[in-house]
């Protein structure tokens, strides 16, 4: 069997009495775009932290590829006032931050866009070769290891180039449009060179015209780059066009999954959903 | 097409410096030094602190860590550099109090004495110095970084406090001579050739500059870049791969390596090193130039030194001395300590309403440039 790319196992992520994220397992398969939806304040961006290490799960594991990158269970003053379940399924505790998670290829986007704001954009992208450039700070504040810099500088550029960003290359990135700083903030992402992208909410703001743009957008660099994508979104019409499967998560639980058809006729859903479901119609 | 741009930049820059440079030596040696005390003061003092505050702005500035340690890593550096370069035969003299020095060497004398054993012994000393100031960082690094902006100032103030109350503790006198100065060692003078050129201001600068240029190569690196991208962001430079706990310890070890070479720089300009002059109100005087002179901008660090210790130590130095007209009018508020009010004054004003300081976060080269590009646009809109 073919190792799933990414891979929860009941996940719960407790902050004092509120559990954002209760129980929560899933996968995500080589070459797939899977989309978690769900309404505000469901617990969507909580599972991408804690994917990512930006927050410590109270229990429960992620794998990547096989590897256990998060592992955690109800430990210290937790142990009193753990409300999820599974307690004692996990034992072994394992924790990476979020650099070393990128490291090992998983880039992320933010809801609320976070960009450099200041820098250019040119730089928002050469920054993520830094993490792979074989020097140390000597050998770049004097200039020994020229060729590095410089092939850093080429595949920012390059990747600039392809992202249909290089005109914009000098401007600060704080000054962009909206629609710009989306894009460079996933153009960002992609210069990690990783396996596994994730996008908080990338329509959010977005009108209908610029989120179609975007779906041929992210079904292109899936093709491109060869990459896997799981994607939290708000815009129904996206996520039913380009996900192979969905999960959807309530009060911080899964309450449906599976392809968009499935998904779209599931009672529970539509209940969750109302409003949402609406507007998608009209 | 930017790339070479900043070439460009750097090229003009370093003529800049070289001319500066040039024009230390005339004006010292044009210009009789005991009518011009204040001149040579602040020109002296000024490369000193333009050193150390941009060193701060390394870290404040450029990496967004709020620090207030500053004194504190310049006090390491002048006590390294004075101990390492008291000459052995007058350290008796100036240990009288503890029988003498436990520490029996000097590295000029060591270097075979003589202008190669001067040069050579500053240099090694002043690098010791830095180095000194780095090591401790790097040890106090790993608590104090975790702490989040307010915390971290106030546990960098707390550290440089403890660490001049440690340094005049009596135990230790016969390494840091206690409460009392050391003195003896080479300082800016002791490059003045005897009968020939002045070089005091000129050694001064250089070691400035080289300094000052080291750290502008690096803020143009890429680990420059990721300490801006710190400064910019955690979260988001964290998702991009960068170790925000390295880089930050990186940021404040390197900022005080350059601390720590103000240090002894600053002992060479006072001829003494003393632990009470390491105050928190200098760290305060630091702080403002970065201010002034605009937080993330190295060249507006170096021209607010200078024009902040010009104003400060000799153009309201007027203000300070009663003047009675001929016809016996006493000029009302000119008295001692007036200077303090005037100056205070000035710093709340530029504070208050020129919050950017002087250069924003721009550097020189980079006015000339948006200058042209004006041009440019200018020229098109007019066409
Ligand atoms: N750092 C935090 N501390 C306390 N509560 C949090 C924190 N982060 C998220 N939450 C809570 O977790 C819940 C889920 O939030 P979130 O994951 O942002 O929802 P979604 O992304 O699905 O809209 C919310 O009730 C929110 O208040
Ligand atoms: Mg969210």
């Amino acid at each position: 069997m073919a190792e799933n790319i990414l891979r929860l196992e009941d996940i719960t992520m407790q902050f004092g009495g509120v559990v954002a994220v209760n129980d929560l397992s899933l996968h995500v398969d080589e070459g797939e775009i899977v989309a978690l939806i769900g309404p505000n304040g469901a617990g969507k961006t909580t599972a991408f932290n804690c994917v990512t290490g930006v927050y410590e799960p109270t229990n429960g594991r992620v794998s990547l590829l096989g590897d256990v990158i998060v592992e955690n269970h109800p430990q210290g003053k937790m142990k009193g006032q753990y409300l999820g379940e599974n307690a004692g399924k996990y034992t072994q505790v394992v924790r990476h931050t979020p650099d070393q998670i990128t490291q090992r290829g998983v880039a992320r986007t933010f809801q609320n866009i976070r960009l450099f704001g200041a820098l250019t954009v040119f730089e928002n992208v050469l920054i993520a070769k830094h993490m792979r450039a074989k020097q140390n700070f000597l050998s770049a504040a004097f200039r020994l290891n020229a060729k590095e810099e410089k092939r850093m500088r080429d595949e920012a550029m390059a990747l600039l180039k392809e992202q249909d960003l290089a005109q914009y290359k000098d401007e600060v990135a704080a000054s962009l449009p909206y629609g710009l700083q989306r894009r460079l903030e996933i153009a960002r992402a992609l210069a990690t060179n990783p396996k596994l992208l994730l996008l908080d909410e990338p329509a959010a703001g977005m009108n209908p015209q610029e989120t179609q743009e975007l779906t041929d957008f992210i079904r292109k660099i899936r093709g491109e780059y060869g990459l896997t994508i799981f994607m939290i979104e708000h815009h129904m019409d996206l996520v039913m066009q380009i996900s192979d499967r969905i999960y959807v998560l309530d009060f911080g639980k899964l309450i449906a999954q599976g392809s968009p058809a499935q998904v779209q006729n599931d009672q529970r859903v539509i209940e969750a959903y109302l409003g949402v479901a609406d507007d998608a119609e009209n | 097409m930017n790339e070479k741009k900043s070439k460009k930049g750097a090229f003009i820059a370093l003529v800049c410096v070289a001319v500066l440079l040039a024009l230390t030596i005339v004006l010292e040696n044009t210009l009789d030094p005991t009518k011009n005390i204040m001149l040579f003061t602040v020109l002296k003092k000024g490369a000193v602190y333009a050193l150390v505050a941009s060193s701060m702005n390394l870290l404040n500035g450029f990496t967004g860590l709020f620090s207030l340690g500053q004194a504190g890593f310049m006090l390491l550096g002048a006590y390294t550099y004075a101990i390492l370069t008291i000459p052995t035969d007058t350290r008796s003299a100036v240990y009288y109090l503890y029988g003498g020095c436990a520490i029996n060497f000097s590295l000029p004398e060591l270097f075979g004495g003589g202008a190669a054993g001067l040069i050579l012994g500053v240099l090694i000393a002043l690098i010791l110095a830095g180095c000194v100031a780095a090591a401790v960082a790097w040890l106090i690094g790993l608590p104090v970084l975790r702490l989040k902006s307010d915390y971290l100032a106030i546990a960098t103030l707390g550290f440089a406090e403890i660490i001049r109350a440690v340094f005049q503790w009596d135990k230790l006198g016969p390494v840091t001579n206690g409460a009392n100065a050391l003195k003896g060692f080479p300082t800016f003078s002791s490059f003045n050739i005897k009968g020939g050129l002045r070089l005091s201001t000129f050694v001064a600068f250089l070691l400035a500059a080289v300094c000052i240029g080291v750290i502008l190569l690096l803020i143009n690196s890429s680990y420059g870049r990721a300490f801006k991208a710190i400064r910019e962001d955690e979260v988001a430079a964290e998702a991009m791969g960068i170790n925000l706990s390295r880089h930050k310890r990186l940021s404040f070890c390197i900022s005080s390596f350059f601390a720590g070479v103000g240090g002894g720089m600053f002992a060479m300009f006072a001829t003494q090193a003393q632990a009470k002059t390491f105050t928190t109100a200098m760290t305060y005087e630091i702080l403002l130039i970065v201010v002034i002179g605009g937080i993330g901008s190295i060249s507006g660090s170096c021209i607010a030194s200078f024009l902040y210790l010009a104003c400060s130590e000799w153009w309201l130095r007027f203000l300070d001395t009663e003047v009675v007209l001929k016809s016996g009018f006493k000029v009302p508020l000119l008295r001692n300590g007036f200077r303090m009010v005037v100056f205070s004054i000035i710093i709340m004003v530029v504070v208050l309403f020129f919050r950017k300081g002087i250069m924003g976060d721009k550097e020189l080269p980079d006015l000339f440039r948006a200058r042209k590009n004006a041009k440019v646009k200018g020229g098109e809109g007019n066409g």
